[in-house]
């Protein structure tokens, strides 16, 4: 590949890709994000290719293996162009006959479509499934029709025009005021605008500058930056590139956490492609903008994810916050000025420079614009990664696109905002997602996870949850964070395993007031937020906890018991077979009985009981029923009169 | 690892002390786990003192100062898996091979770890060994898949 050198070969390449591009031929794509790997995309792939060339169509049909679609609960999920034929859960068994009646004849297979329980009819078009259907996928969207691993896909979307565009046709400062004019707040929890950030750095004396992708993505249950990161690498460098260019800096990082391997491979691959393609290096296009990027792994921990411990630890150092006398956008990275963005913050800058301000404003709320990429997991039917505009109520994240609660169980609440987050209830479902909405009633945006909760989740065990993660994750450099967090998960603990006692809630309140006026960084500032959100809406959770030794979702493992109701046990078996620990005494036709020492409340017995029988019972707060005698324990078959 | 192989690993990284972390996580990656005379290696290879080697390798999830199982079993506790029973995975997986997170058994046969997101909350709760995802998991189905591996 010799490199591109002005934006007017950059489109005369283009035309040229996508010249060679029928969009008559038939495309099968299939996402290979991490999720599909793990239900076996590979397989799939794999089958897929064998079986083209069986049928000899090697030459006749594409395959694209993408990035994340988003839908991961129905993985691994191919879409056929041109009709946009949407296939989930698609096993290498199933290949043969996609290639023959699909491609060949076609021919719609029924049985691999998607099924909504709302109506009866199978759909065929991606776009069309009602997962998809509410989403507005700016972002994301691109996902699913290019292969992160090839640079000319992301040209034929039209790629890194808007870094032609900012080079040649806007001044540094037009970049940047553009962007201020979006009003872009910070994708990965604080929502601070990322212009008012990068005019701090700009405006900086010091002649070298940095700028960071912030890719540390730590709250559990987030993963819309990975999906990113490996499906769509490109869009996130350009992003990164056009900040550069807007503050005059040079030289930038990727900190990838050491955890998603593919996402590193990807990034790398994109900046080796891009450096070869003449859109990363010196004079880029011939406009005199150099630009070097490097790629760092974390390792592990958590705090890492806040902007002065990511600097520390990209300058091979313990990563421990510093205080925030100074900003780091004008003393950050090596005391220099330092712009670090979240993932998906950058990925929304070449969409800003390419379509304006104006058309970004124009999505979302007051305050909050653009849209927001939620990962949807927990409790819920449709488990996957969601974009949609700021300003959506959650109910409609939760029902319309997630399909609700599964099994036909209650909602309970919604956590948003990782471990700084907080766990809302029914009544605020109604809420408008923003990043000012949701810290009004005590959670925040966060990164974006939206962890739905059912009735059989426990509230005070996702906060004694949280608070172990942030204790377990504190650096340990501040006393508040460090020994606070402690002391509120001791108790915590205590209360979930019935030893809670009076006043247990006020000395609760007590710590987490002081965690959050006085703890160095955000990480034990917003700490308490799980504890003070849960308490606010789910008080009478606490209260039967301490007060009653109850746990009402009979979820806390030292407050619930399991116990087989002897007038439903069929004495089947099943249970006392599958129990890990040998706790359940039984033989055919003698009613079985849980020995309650042996028993780890490990939850098989229920789970495998039939649900015909609904032998097994989860009691809280009660005692066992004392088990009957074992001369009543038989089991004699009734005879046919005597029913 | 040999001091050869610890030395192309530092060359490759340009020998500068603020990849420290990059080179440890590489050495980690190839060899398990971080032993004391490595780590005197990368000490004197890169200037940096000892004891901020150990600042960093305590500090850090990655690493490891003691050797690790021939089977590292990781059990995702992020929040959407928590949500769905991960404790009772984890208390199963306990059970079944006799150690605590953190831990590896006496035979070097497993190592366990507990880690916070996996990044397949659609799969929750998730087990991986040795980086293959087993996802959906119910309790009594850990046994059987920990028995597959010698």
């Amino acid at each position: 590949m010799s490199k591109i050198k002005t934006p007017a070969e950059l489109e005369e390449f283009r035309k040229e890709i996508l010249s060679k591009r029928d969009p008559d031929k038939p495309c099968i794509t299939l996402c290979s994000g991490s999720a599909c790997h793990a239900s076996g995309s590979h397989e799939v792939a794999v089958s897929l290719e064998e079986e083209l060339k069986k049928q000899g169509l090697s030459d006749r049909v594409d395959i694209r293996r993408t990035g994340c679609h988003g839908f991961c609960e129905r993985g691994p999920i191919i879409v056929i162009y041109p009709q946009e034929i949407c296939y989930l859960q698609v096993a290498p068994g199933d290949v043969p006959e996609i290639i023959s009646q699909t491609i060949q004849e076609k021919k719609v297979i029924e049985r691999l479509l998607c099924t909504d329980p709302g109506i009866s009819e199978k759909i065929i078009h991606e776009s069309e499934i009602p997962f998809y259907k509410y989403q507005e996928r700016l972002i994301f969207g691109s996902n699913g029709s290019i292969d992160p691993k090839s640079m000319d896909d992301y040209l034929a979307i039209g790629g890194y025009s808007a870094l032609a565009k900012a080079l040649f046709e806007m001044t540094a400062g037009e970049v940047l005021e553009e962007v201020k004019k979006s009003n872009l707040r910070g994708r990965g929890g604080g929502g601070f605008p990322a212009g008012r950030k990068w005019e701090g750095s700009k405006n900086a004396p010091d002649p070298i500058k940095y700028v960071i992708v912030n890719a540390d993505e730590g709250d559990p249950g987030a993963y819309m930056d990975r999906a990113l990161l490996e499906g769509n690498p490109h869009s996130i460098l350009e992003g990164l590139m056009l900040g550069a260019y807007a503050i005059g800096s040079s030289e930038g990082y990727f900190y990838v956490r050491q955890e998603y391997p593919l996402a590193v491979e990807n990034i790398n691959l994109a900046i080796k492609l891009a450096e070869e393609y003449g859109l990363l290096g010196k004079n880029i296009l011939g406009s005199g903008f150099d630009f070097k990027v490097f790629v760092h792994q974390g390792a592990g921990a958590f705090v890492c994810g806040e902007s002065t411990a990511l600097m520390t630890s990209l300058e091979g150092r313990v990563g421990e916050p510093r205080p925030k006398y100074t900003r780091s956008n004008l003393r950050g990275l090596w005391n220099r000025p330092t712009v670090l963005n979240n993932v998906e913050t950058w990925a929304n800058v070449p969409l800003i420079i390419n379509k304006g301000a104006d058309w970004f404003t124009h999505i979302g709320t007051e305050s909050s614009k653009g849209t927001k990429i939620f990962s949807l997991v927990g409790k819920i039917t449709n488990t996957g990664l969601v974009e949609v505009p700021m300003g959506m109520p959650l109910k409609d994240i939760i029902y319309k696109i997630g399909g609700g609660i599964p099994n036909g169980k209650k909602f309970k609440a919604v956590q948003t905002g990782g471990p700084s987050g907080g766990c809302l209830p029914e009544e605020l479902l109604d809420l408008e997602v923003g990043f000012d909405e949701l810290t009004r009633v005590g959670s925040m945006m966060g990164s974006g996870g939206m962890i739905v909760m059912d009735e059989d989740t426990c509230m005070v065990d996702v906060a004694r949850y949280f608070i172990a993660f942030l204790t377990d994750e504190s650096c340990g450099k501040c006393v508040p964070c460090r020994e606070g967090l402690r002391q509120m998960l001791k108790i915590l603990t205590n209360i979930t395993k019935g030893k809670g006692k009076e006043g247990d809630l006020e000395l609760l309140e007590e710590l987490s007031e002081t965690a959050k006026e006085a703890a160095l960084c955000a990480l034990g500032k917003s700490a308490p937020n799980p504890f003070l959100s849960t308490l606010r809406y789910f008080r009478d959770e606490y209260e039967a906890h301490i007060k009653e030794k109850r746990c009402p979702a009979l979820s806390c493992k030292e407050l619930i018991s399991f116990y087989i109701d002897p007038a439903k046990c069929k004495a089947c078996m099943i249970c006392a077979r599958k129990c890990p620990a040998d706790a359940i005494a039984g033989a055919k036709k003698t009613i079985h009985v849980i020995d309650q020492e042996k028993c780890t409340k490990c939850g098989t017995c229920l789970e495998v009981c039939p649900s015909r029988f609904g032998a097994v019972k989860k009691i809280s707060g009660e005692p066992v029923p004392s088990s009957i005698p074992e001369e009543e324990r038989i089991i004699i078959k009734k005879s046919k009169k005597n029913e | 690892m040999d001091n050869d192989r610890i030395d192309q690993i530092i060359d490759k990284h340009q020998g500068e002390a603020s990849s420290l972390i990059q080179v440890l996580l590489e050495i980690q990656s190839e060899n398990h786990w971080l032993p004391k005379e490595v780590l005197k290696r990368v000490s004197k290879s890169l200037s940096v003192p000892l004891t901020r080697i150990l600042h960093i390798a305590t500090f850090y999830k990655a690493f490891s100062l003691v050797p690790k199982g021939r089977h590292e079993v990781h059990i995702c506790m992020g929040t959407a898996c928590h949500v769905r029973g991960a404790m009772r995975i984890l208390d199963t997986v306990e059970e079944a091979i006799g150690i605590k997170p953190g831990e590896t058994d006496l035979d070097l046969k497993f190592s366990l770890e507990t880690v916070n997101c996996l990044g397949c909350c659609a799969l929750g709760p998730v087990m991986e060994i040795d980086g293959k995802t087993h996802g959906k998991m119910a309790p009594a189905a850990t046994a059987d898949i920990l028995k597959k591996y010698e």
